[in-house]
């Protein structure tokens, strides 16, 4: 009986069911808490025409900007474009399909995913690109614009702090960001973890994501690169 | 003179008030924290998750799992709080930050402010700050006045893709402080040495100007 133990020993597991022109959701904000183990095991795989849901693309070289060097990337759904030359650079160049998609829309739109939402209205972005082609509505005097949910992804990759082994989460400062959304939102949720637990042994008024959205925990190994290493000044 | 970027920011942290919930965005309106008067007390949140945002760690202190929304190291101040992204822009949304600060390519007098792309030519994405002018009942955009080649940032209509509509309320620039009122642009204060006719000269929007124009002072 294997019961609710969601534990896995190898990447080829962890990710066993990966094909090309899935829909994955990474969590992560800039390098802060990425399932670094996991985005390696899909470069490494060689799969295509991903459509990606991401706050970011990583970096050149690290994290999903690996993704974007081999090309495997044919939709990147995310907010923020920053320094990542690449990701710019396939942008404004047509050669992959970007969404940009406001930061507190995307978080909302994977929560909603997760919950059984199919949308909601937000203030934000009305009046804007991103608005276009959408439905609005005026509440109270105000005009608010229709977003929907995305369909569940068929991989939601997820770094977590710890797990204990029936898939209990709980995060690390701001390495949370949106990992507990997209922990909710997949088909398959595959989570990443600095230390496996045995349940039980987590405390239950600190647990941040319940085990039930989880399906796979791995042990991983992190190198947390810093994208700005700011130090005070003395 | 035209102020530094840092002037800019200390012009800016004299709107700061005892008990605000604030956000700075990426560039000069991160530099706001480092004038903030001794006494008050605020909070910073910061929209990758975290609120009570503190200064930068020192090298020993470094962690990787602490970050601002620009991605910078810091430490927690005393009363922080960490939470998912979902929660942040609820907070956000919800208007529970007090004032806002970010930057701009371009501020109209309509109100409306442009900051995420150029056509073409660069896309930096819109980050967080389309929920945050949408939500902020207090903005306020740090910009320079104009390109480097003289040419106004704020304008009587934005050209570029459009951050958000109807927001802005007040821009501290290098060269001056406006405040919106009734669709116009009146000019409340001059960086100290630069005259009306310079400010005029660089804003393509209408300008009120009433009586003589106090130059900014500084904590």
């Amino acid at each position: 009986m294997k019961g609710l133990n969601k534990v896995v020993n190898t990447y080829d597991e962890a990710l066993a069911g990966l094909a090309n022109d899935q829909l994955l959701m990474v969590g992560g904000f800039g390098l802060c808490g990425i399932p670094e183990g996991l985005i390696d095991k899909v470069a490494e795989s060689g799969v295509t025409g991903l459509t990606c849901i991401s706050n970011n693309a990583g970096v050149d070289g690290f994290g999903l900007g690996k993704l974007l060097e081999k090309r495997q990337i044919k939709t990147m759904i995310g907010s923020y474009v920053g320094e990542n030359k690449l990701f710019e650079e396939l942008f404004l160049s047509g050669q992959m399909e970007v969404i940009l998609t406001p930061q507190g829309t995307l978080a909302e739109k994977i929560r909603a995913t997760g919950a059984g939402i199919p949308g909601f209205y937000t203030a934000t972005g009305y009046g804007t690109q991103v608005a276009e082609g959408k439905e609005t509505k005026e509440f109270n005097g105000r005009m608010y614009v229709l977003e929907e949910a995305y369909p569940k992804a068929d991989f939601a990759l997820v770094k977590a702090w710890k797990a204990d082994t029936q898939g209990n989460l709980i995060f690390k400062s701001t390495a949370r960001n949106f990992n507990s959304m997209i922990a909710t939102a997949g088909k398959i949720t595959v989570v990443e973890v600095e230390e496996i637990v045995e349940a039980g042994e987590l405390d239950p008024n600190e647990i941040q994501v319940p085990g039930i959205y989880v399906n796979r925990v791995i042990k991983g190994k992190f190198e947390k690169r810093i994208e700005q290493r700011t130090v005070k000044q003395n | 003179m035209a102020l530094s970027k840092e002037q800019i920011a200390q012009r800016i942290a004299k709107e700061l008030k005892d008990g605000f919930y604030v956000n700075l965005g990426i560039g000069i309106p991160t530099l706001v924290a480092n004038y903030v008067p001794n006494d008050i007390e605020i909070m910073l949140q910061s929209e990758n998750g975290l609120l009570g945002m503190g200064e930068f760690p020192t090298e020993e202190n470094v962690d990787a799992d602490l970050i601002n929304a620009g991605k910078q190291t810091v430490t927690c101040a005393k009363g922080a709080s960490f939470f998912d992204s979902a929660e942040s822009f609820a907070m956000i949304r919800g208007g529970h930050v007090d004032l806002t600060v970010l930057g701009a390519f371009e501020v109209d007098q309509s109100g409306n402010i442009a900051s995420w792309m150029i056509p073409g030519k660069l896309v930096k994405g819109m980050g967080g700050a389309m929920d945050l002018v949408a939500g902020a009942e207090n903005i306020i955009v740090a910009m320079t006045h104009a390109n480097k080649h003289g040419v106004s940032k704020i304008l009587k209509e934005c050209s570029l893709p459009l951050t958000g509509v109807q927001c802005v309320k007040k821009i501290v620039s290098d060269l001056a402080v406006l405040e919106l009122i009734d669709g116009k642009f009146h000019l409340i204060e001059r960086a100290p040495g630069v005259s009306v006719e310079e400010i005029v000269e660089k804003t393509e929007a209408e300008l009120v100007i009433n009586g003589d124009i106090p130059e900014m002072t500084f904590n």
